[in-house]
């Protein structure tokens, strides 16, 4: 018995241990809207060297996203494309009351994985010659809704309505576009731009914001980060400086 | 609240899609079950594991090669524009060549599996009684196999209704051409439309239970029988 004791001291002493250090480096699980993938994966990795804490990162649709939270997903942080979703889970207490808040605003550009396709004012759409447009579904994406809001006010939707492909999410319409399929595709500014804000390859119109109503993306803690350190820690370093260096330079508005 | 008008088209353009794939199929498989049940060939086990691919590969992987490869600068997109076909992803004709991939082992492996239950008798038999190899097969092969034919044609055709992910890659979501069922739903679902997702889904799984209870019921009742 007398053998026993200074082992069963030792392990628990490395549990108190373990425990403590898990308390001072925690994780965080993250859902994340497409759209926003490649800054969060630098923001996280960031985030996990300044602070010890661990974000571990899902990416998806936010409808999607919404549906699973509903249904018992063990998301503690929302990232979402829109504000509107972000707000419902508010009105029906589903977050830690007053964590939400705008993390990015994104920007909508038409673009060509052909260079000198587009031009700098976005005549091409009005010109044609040209068989598919891809969009992300109006329905579902917020950056589908501002394509649509933008060709109406150009007054070439109907023109172009029969042209549109729609895709699932911004991903997937870039892809299109990316792919050749679509000559020409709405998508994220960040998604063809590097984090320096030049643009990868291609040709590009940044559409003037005036043209859509702000894509607005809000963040929320939601009722399963409550009193979680590292969820707290998350959402004030996503406002913090140095993560918004990076969205900006991602090609978001803050 | 039942269907929308959107969901009728999109029933409507499902059911046009697994018609027109399942008889493709029938058409392109049953020579290619035929040669897989009777080869000697070396080839035999290449052609059935390529055969057989669509049933392990994830169906996004089968769509994104799809729209890689019928895409401009594909190799298959290529073809088709030097043909005067013009590209096929974001058209009926393209799903219907994706369904067609995407569904080809379980139209090609029941033929196969019949075609050999046949064994080599019946066929010798016929040849001693100087039937062309063509006859045999329309008049003795073909009967004989009919229950192959059953089965190959209700999972090629509940297949191609349950396609989701090829189509959502090379589709597009174009009312009336390529917004087949199933990513009606996985709208409906997304847009938070949970009324109208429930009729369709729940019509899914009604259609799906009984188009397999037949097959299996046919089964039941022929083996009781034989």
């Amino acid at each position: 018995m007398r053998a026993r004791f200074p082992f069963r001291t030792a392990l628990a002493a490395a549990c108190l241990l373990a425990g403590s250090a898990a308390a001072l480096a925690d994780e965080v699980s993250v859902a994340v809207a497409a759209n926003f993938t490649a800054p969060m994966q630098k923001i996280a990795a960031q985030f996990e060297k300044d602070t010890g804490h661990k974000a571990v990162l899902s990416f998806g649709a936010t409808g999607k996203f919404y549906a699973q939270i509903k249904n018992g997903a063990p998301f503690e942080v929302f990232l979402a494309a829109d504000d509107e979703t972000p707000a419902r889970l508010e009105k029906e207490g589903g977050i830690v009351a007053g964590s939400r808040f705008t993390y990015a605003i994104g920007k909508l550009v038409l673009w060509s994985a052909k260079p000198a396709i587009v031009d700098g004012q976005g005549e091409v759409l009005k010109k044609g010659g040209f068989d598919h447009l891809s969009i992300a579904n109006p329905k579902l994406a917020p950056y589908g809704a501002a394509a649509v809001e933008t060709m109406k006010a150009l007054g070439a939707y109907d023109a172009l309505a029969p042209k549109l492909v729609q895709a699932e999410n911004i991903g997937q319409a870039y892809q299109f576009a990316a792919s050749g399929n679509a000559l020409l595709g709405f998508v994220a500014l960040a998604q063809v731009v590097d984090e320096t804000g030049k643009l990868k390859g291609g040709s590009m119109w940044v559409v003037p914001p005036k043209l859509y109503s702000p894509i607005r993306q809000d963040a929320v803690i939601l009722a399963k980060g409550q009193g979680k350190a590292a969820a707290a820690a998350l959402v004030k370093y996503l406002q913090g400086d140095k993560a918004r260096a990076v969205i900006r330079g991602y090609g978001y508005d803050l | 609240m039942t269907f929308s008008p959107d969901d009728w088209a999109a029933i409507r353009l499902t059911l046009e899609l697994a018609a027109t794939t399942t008889a493709v199929l029938l058409l392109l498989g049953t020579p290619v079950a035929w040669w897989l049940a009777r080869t000697p060939s070396r080839l035999k086990a290449v052609v059935g594991a390529v055969v057989s691919l669509p049933l392990v590969l994830p169906p996004t992987v089968l769509g994104f090669y799809l729209l890689v490869l019928l895409g401009p600068n594909g190799v298959g997109g290529q073809l088709t524009q030097a043909l005067g076909l013009g590209l096929l992803p974001f058209s009926f004709p393209g799903l219907v060549v994706a369904s067609v991939l995407y569904s080809t082992p379980f139209v090609v492996q029941p033929l196969q599996q019949a075609f050999e239950a046949i064994g080599t008798r019946p066929l010798e038999a016929a040849a001693t009684l100087r039937a062309s190899p063509r006859d045999t097969f329309f008049t003795v092969v073909l009967p004989l196999a009919r229950p192959g034919f059953v089965t190959a044609t209700i999972l090629g055709f509940a297949h191609t209704v349950g396609e989701f992910g090829v189509v959502l890659m090379i589709g597009g979501n174009i009312p009336e051409k390529t917004r087949v069922v199933s990513v009606q739903i996985y709208d409906h679902v997304e847009a938070l439309e949970y009324a109208q997702a429930h009729w369709l889904a729940g019509g899914m799984v009604v259609f799906s239970f009984l188009v397999l209870l037949a097959l299996y019921a046919s089964k039941a009742r022929r083996s009781y029988v034989g």
